[in-house]
C-alpha cells in the first residue's frame, strides 16, 4: 500500500483525488456521500451573489457508441443562499475533518465583496479557497470568471486582494481560454496564490440540432457558448498543466483538473506536476463510486512500479517535457508488423496510404494472404499505423538508430551560428 | 395426416430465428466494426458489398445510404441478409473473428439497413431513361430479380415471366419459414417492380410452335436458386438421376395452375435480349421401390407447402424421415419438427464428416431434437399403399428397417435439358448451361445465370450472375462496357 496522502499547499487530504467545483459539489449532502464513497477533498460549487440559472444546461458529444466523449455547460455559479451554503460548510467540515473541503469563489471584482466572501468561507470552516478564475460563459459576461482569467493583470490584483486577509491556502483556478497560461499562472503566483488549479472549461459550441437546427443545449430556441469539459479535454490540460509545472517562475503546487475518469488519466496528471486533481464529469456521469478505482488503480500502480507515496510520484514526467527544439533529431523509428497478430484489416495500409508517407504495402504470401508490409527506408517513424492498429502487440516502433549521435534543432543552429 | 400442435405454438416455433435489431443493438454493432480498407468481409461476399461502407452509415444514422450501398451490389440484398450462409460468407472472413473471437453480425445489420427501405417505400433508385431497347426475363427468382434490377437503371424495358401464382423464386418458395417469410420475399419484389419491371405470373414460357402436351412437356417455368446444398448432392446421386425434366414439370403441374404461356421463340423475336434464370427442375428421384406410396414426398414440395403458413393443410406424418443431408434437408427436418412431428430423422448414407449441411445448420436441427442416422442408404419405402418404414442397408450390408409414415426426398435438384436443347443453349457435361465470360449462352443474344448455370448455388451468388448478365446483355446490344457495384474487377 503506497501512500496516498496529499498536501496541497498545506491542504492535506487522504488521497489525491478532490471533486471538482461543479454540479457534484452543489449542497451538503452531496459532499457528505462523497466523502463517504471515498473522495478525498471537495471543492465547493462556486458561491457568490446566487444566481438564477436556465433550463436546459448540458450537451454532450458522443463518439462511435461512446456517450459523453465531451460534455458542454451554461450553467452558473450557486443558485442556493449564501447562508444555507456556508451553514451547510460548517456542518460538513464538523463531520469530515479529515476530508479537504476547499471553498470556489466568485464575486465582483470589488475588494470589500472579496474580502467580505473570504471571511464567511473561513468563518464556516474551509480548509482552503479556490477562487474561480475561468469560468467562459455566463459570469464572463459580467465581468466574472474567465474575464478575470484572461487578464493577468486582474488575476494578480484580485488574488492580492483576497491574500491581504485570508489565513487558510489560496488556489487560483486558472482559464484555458488564453493564448498562452504562462501569463495568467505567473499573474497569479506574483498575486500571492499558495497554489494554482487548472483547467476550468473550455468556450464551445458543442453541436446542432440537425432536425431543428438549434444548436445544443436548446433554451427556447437559443443557445449561447458554454464551457467544454470531459475526456476529450485532458490533452489540453495535460499540456497546460506541464507548462506551468515546468515555468520556474510559477513553483506552487498544482491541483490538475480536466477529463480525469480512471486512475491512469490521474497518473498522468501527477506525473506532469499536478500535486494533485480534481475530478467532475466522470462523476456526473457514472457517480461517485467512481473514486473507489481511482483509489485502487493508483494504489496499485505505485506498488507495481516501487513508488511508495503519490508525492513521490508527482512531476517525474516534467523533466521530459522539452521545447521542440530540443529533441533529438537523430533519434529513429520505424514500424514493425508481427503478421502473426495482424488480423488482415489493412488499416495501417490505408493511414499510411492517405494520411502518412506511402511506406506500408500490401504484399501477398506464398499462402495466397494478403499481408502489410513496411518499407523500412520509407518509413518516417510517425507512429500512425501503429495508433490505428487494432490488434494489441502487432505493430511495434523499433529504434534503429544507435543512439551515438543525438543532435537537436537548437544544437545545429548554435553550430551554424558560430557556436560550440 | 397433418399437425396436432396448437395454431400458437406453430406459429412461435417459425417466429423469425434471428429478429430484426433494435436501434440501440444495430448502433453497437455498427460501431464495432473497424472499418477494414479492402476488407475481407466484402471479398468474401459473392456479390461484394462495400460492408464497411454500410455498416458505418448506420453507426451514422444514414440508413437510407446505408440500403443503397447494399441494394447497388445485391438488388435482393434483403432476401440475402435472411439467408445467405453469412457464416461461410462475410462474417466467416470478418477480422474481428480473429482479435475478439465475435465476428459483426453483418448479416443482421444488413437486415436492419434493407428494412428502412423495403418496410418504409422510399425508393432508391431510379429507372433509367428509356433506351428504346427490351429483354424479357425467364424466371424472377434471385438471378432474374437483379437481372432485371440493373437493366432497368440501364433503361430498358424488362418482362420477367413466372410460372408461378408468385414472384421470388426460391426467395418465395424455398427458404425455411423462420428465416424468410414469403412477405418479406415480395417485399423485395415490390422494389424491383418499382422501377417499372413487369412480371408477368403464372405463365409458362414452351420453347417452339408446340401446342397441347408438347408444350407441358417441354415447357419451363422457374426453379431459380436453390440453398447450397444441391450441386454436391447432385453429383452423388447423378447416376441415378433420369434428368428428365418431363417428371419435373408434370409433378409440378399438380399443385400448379399456369393459365397463360409464352413461345420462346415469339419472345426472341420481339426482344432484344432475353436472360435465363430458370433454376433446376424438381428434387431427384431415389429410384427405389415404394416412391409413389402416400405419404412419400419431395422437400421443395414440402418447403413450399410450409410456406403457406396453412399449418393445419401441410401433410405431416407423425414419424417422419428425410433422406439427405443437405441444407434443403435441414430445412426440411427443421420444419417438420416445428410443425409438431413427433420423430424426426435425417437419413444419410454416409457419416457426420460428409454431410455438405453448414454447421449451423446442423447445429440447428440438432437443438430442435432431430435424430440423425448415418450410414444407412435407402433401398426401399415400405408400406401398404402408404408408407410405414423406410428400409436401408449399412455399410457392412446388413439392413435396417426404420418405422416411419413419411418420407421426404431432400437430395437435390434435377438439371433441365430439354428446355436447353430446345432453344439451343448448350450444356456442359454436369447438365449447367455453358456461358461465356458476358453470361451469354451459345444461342447468340440469349444469357442465363443463377443455378441453371452453376447447378445450385446460393441466392447471393444468382444475384451476382444477374447483376454480370445485366452488365453482359448492355455491352452486346450497345457496344458500351459498364461496371455495378460489386461488379469486380
Amino acid at each position: 500500500m503506497a501512500d496516498l496522502n496529499t498536501n496541497v499547499a498545506g491542504i492535506k487530504s487522504p488521497n489525491p483525488f478532490w471533486l471538482a467545483s461543479a454540479p457534484p459539489t452543489n449542497m451538503g449532502s452531496m459532499v457528505e456521500r462523497a466523502f463517504d464513497a471515498g473522495w478525498g477533498g471537495a471543492v465547493w460549487k462556486t458561491l457568490g451573489e446566487p444566481i438564477r440559472n436556465v433550463s436546459s444546461r448540458l450537451a454532450a458529444i458522443d463518439h462511435g457508441g461512446l456517450k459523453m466523449l465531451g460534455l458542454n455547460n451554461i450553467e452558473l455559479i450557486t443558485d442556493r443562499p449564501l447562508e444555507v451554503n456556508f451553514k451547510e460548510i460548517y456542518e460538513c467540515k464538523k463531520k469530515y475533518p479529515d476530508n479537504a473541503l476547499i471553498v470556489s469563489l466568485m464575486v465582483e471584482s470589488k475588494r470589500e465583496a472579496w474580502h467580505e466572501i473570504v471571511k464567511q468561507a473561513e468563518d464556516a470552516g474551509a480548509d482552503g479557497l479556490e477562487l474561480n478564475f475561468g469560468c467562459p460563459h455566463g459570469m464572463s459576461e459580467r465581468g466574472m470568471g474567465s474575464a478575470m482569467g484572461q487578464v493577468p493583470e486582474y488575476t494578480c490584483m484580485v488574488t492580492e486582494w483576497v491574500k491581504e486577509i485570508a489565513t487558510v491556502p489560496v488556489i487560483v483556478k486558472l482559464t484555458p481560454n488564453v493564448t498562452d497560461i504562462n501569463y495568467p499562472g505567473e499573474a497569479a503566483v506574483k498575486g500571492g496564490a499558495d497554489a494554482l488549479s487548472l483547467i476550468n472549461t473550455i468556450n464551445s459550441v458543442i453541436g446542432v440540432d440537425l432536425d431543428t437546427m438549434v444548436p445544443h443545449p436548446n433554451v427556447n430556441g437559443k443557445t449561447a457558448h458554454g464551457g467544454y469539459c470531459g475526456p476529450a479535454v485532458k490533452p489540453i490540460a495535460l499540456n497546460m498543466v506541464s507548462e506551468l509545472a515546468r515555468n520556474e517562475k510559477v513553483g506552487v503546487p498544482i491541483s490538475g483538473i480536466g477529463g480525469i475518469s480512471t486512475w491512469q488519466d490521474a497518473a498522468e496528471f501527477l506525473l506532469l506536476g499536478a500535486a494533485n486533481v480534481q475530478v467532475c464529469t466522470a462523476v456526473m456521469h457514472y457517480g461517485y463510486r467512481i473514486v473507489e478505482d481511482l483509489i485502487d488503480g493508483l494504489n496499485n500502480y505505485l506498488d507495481e512500479k516501487g513508488v511508495a507515496s503519490v508525492s513521490e510520484l508527482v512531476g517525474r514526467s516534467v523533466p521530459r517535457v522539452k521545447d521542440w527544439g530540443d529533441l533529438d533529431l537523430n533519434y529513429d523509428v520505424v514500424a514493425r508488423i508481427d503478421h502473426d497478430k495482424c488480423i488482415q484489416c489493412n488499416l495501417c495500409h490505408i493511414a499510411c496510404e492517405d494520411g502518412a508517407h506511402q511506406c506500408i504495402d500490401l504484399v501477398e504470401k506464398e499462402d495466397g494472404r494478403v499481408f502489410p508490409v513496411v518499407d523500412e527506408p520509407e518509413c518516417v517513424g510517425c507512429n500512425l499505423c501503429y495508433l490505428v492498429c487494432p490488434a494489441p502487440d502487432c505493430i511495434e516502433m523499433v529504434r534503429i538508430d544507435d543512439g551515438s549521435n543525438p543532435q537537436s534543432w537548437r544544437e545545429i543552429e548554435s553550430k551554424n551560428n558560430g557556436g560550440v | 395426416m397433418s399437425s396436432k400442435l396448437p395454431k400458437d405454438k406453430i406459429e412461435k416455433n417459425f417466429s423469425p430465428i434471428d429478429p430484426l435489431m433494435t436501434k440501440a443493438e444495430a448502433k453497437v454493432e455498427a460501431n464495432r466494426c473497424l472499418f477494414c480498407y479492402d476488407a475481407p468481409c466484402t471479398r468474401a461476399c459473392p456479390t461484394h458489398i462495400d460492408v464497411p461502407s454500410f455498416i458505418k452509415k448506420i453507426a451514422t444514422d444514414n440508413l437510407r445510404g446505408s440500403a443503397r450501398v447494399i441494394f447497388d451490389a445485391n438488388p435482393i440484398g434483403s432476401s440475402c441478409a435472411r439467408v445467405c450462409p453469412v457464416e461461410a460468407l462475410c462474417e466467416g472472413a470478418c477480422v474481428e473473428k480473429t482479435l475478439v473471437e465475435k465476428p459483426i453480425e453483418i448479416g443482421r445489420l444488413q437486415r436492419y439497413a434493407t428494412e428502412h427501405v423495403t418496410t418504409s417505400g422510399k425508393h432508391i433508385f431510379e429507372a433509367g431513361e428509356p433506351n428504346g431497347m427490351s429483354v424479357a426475363i425467364i424466371g424472377s427468382g434471385p438471378a432474374g430479380l437483379s437481372c432485371a434490377t440493373y437493366l432497368a437503371r440501364l433503361g430498358y424495358s424488362v418482362t420477367i415471366y413466372e410460372m408461378k401464382p408468385l414472384a421470388g423464386g426460391l426467395d418465395t418458395y424455398g427458404m425455411a419459414e423462420y428465416k424468410m417469410t414469403q412477405k418479406d420475399s415480395l417485399d423485395e419484389v415490390a422494389l424491383v417492380e418499382s422501377l417499372g419491371v413487369d412480371i408477368v405470373l403464372n405463365t409458362w414460357v414452351v420453347p417452339g410452335q408446340e401446342t397441347g402436351d408438347r408444350r407441358q412437356e417441354a415447357g419451363i417455368g422457374t426453379r431459380s436458386a436453390s440453398d447450397g446444398q444441391n450441386s454436391s448432392q447432385n453429383s452423388e446421386v447423378r447416376s441415378q438421376t433420369s434428368d428428365d425434366p418431363q417428371s419435373s414439370l408434370l409433378s409440378q403441374s399438380s399443385v400448379l395452375s399456369p393459365h397463360k404461356s409464352v413461345v420462346f421463340e415469339d419472345l426472341y423475336e420481339r426482344s432484344d435480349a432475353i436472360f435465363l434464370g430458370i433454376g433446376l427442375g424438381d428434387t431427384n428421384d431415389l429410384n427405389i421401390p415404394g416412391e409413389d406410396l402416400e405419404g412419400a414426398i419431395d422437400a421443395l414440395s414440402f418447403i413450399e407447402d410450409v410456406k403457406t403458413r396453412e399449418w393445419k393443410r401441410v401433410p405431416l406424418g407423425n414419424r417422419v424421415a428425410v433422406i439427405g443431408a443437405g441444407n434443403t434437408a435441414i430445412d426440411a427436418v427443421t420444419q417438420a419438427k416445428r410443425l409438431g412431428a413427433e420423430k424426426v430423422m435425417m437419413i444419410y448414407r454416409k457419416g457426420r464428416e460428409n454431410i455438405s449441411a453448414y454447421d449451423y445448420e446442423y447445429e440447428l436441427a440438432k437443438s430442435d431434437g432431430i435424430e440423425f442416422v448415418w450410414h444407412a442408404s435407402p433401398v426401399e419405402i415400405a408400406g401398404n399403399g402408404r408408407v410405414e418404414s423406410l428400409k436401408c442397408t449399412r455399410p457392412d450390408g446388413s439392413e435396417i428397417e426404420i418405422p416411419c409414415d413419411m418420407v421426404i426426398k431432400a437430395i437435390g435438384q434435377k438439371k433441365q435439358k430439354k428446355f436447353f436443347e430446345m432453344i439451343g443453349a448448350e450444356r456442359d457435361e454436369k447438365g449447367r448451361v455453358k456461358v461465356d465470360s458476358k453470361m451469354m449462352t451459345a444461342r447468340d443474344n440469349v444469357f442465363a445465370g443463377g443455378d441453371c448455370v452453376n447447378g445450385g448455388a446460393e441466392a447471393v451468388d444468382a444475384a451476382q450472375a444477374g447483376k454480370l448478365a445485366a452488365m453482359g446483355i448492355h455491352e452486346k446490344l450497345t457496344g458500351e462496357t459498364i461496371s455495378f457495384a460489386g461488379a469486380g474487377n
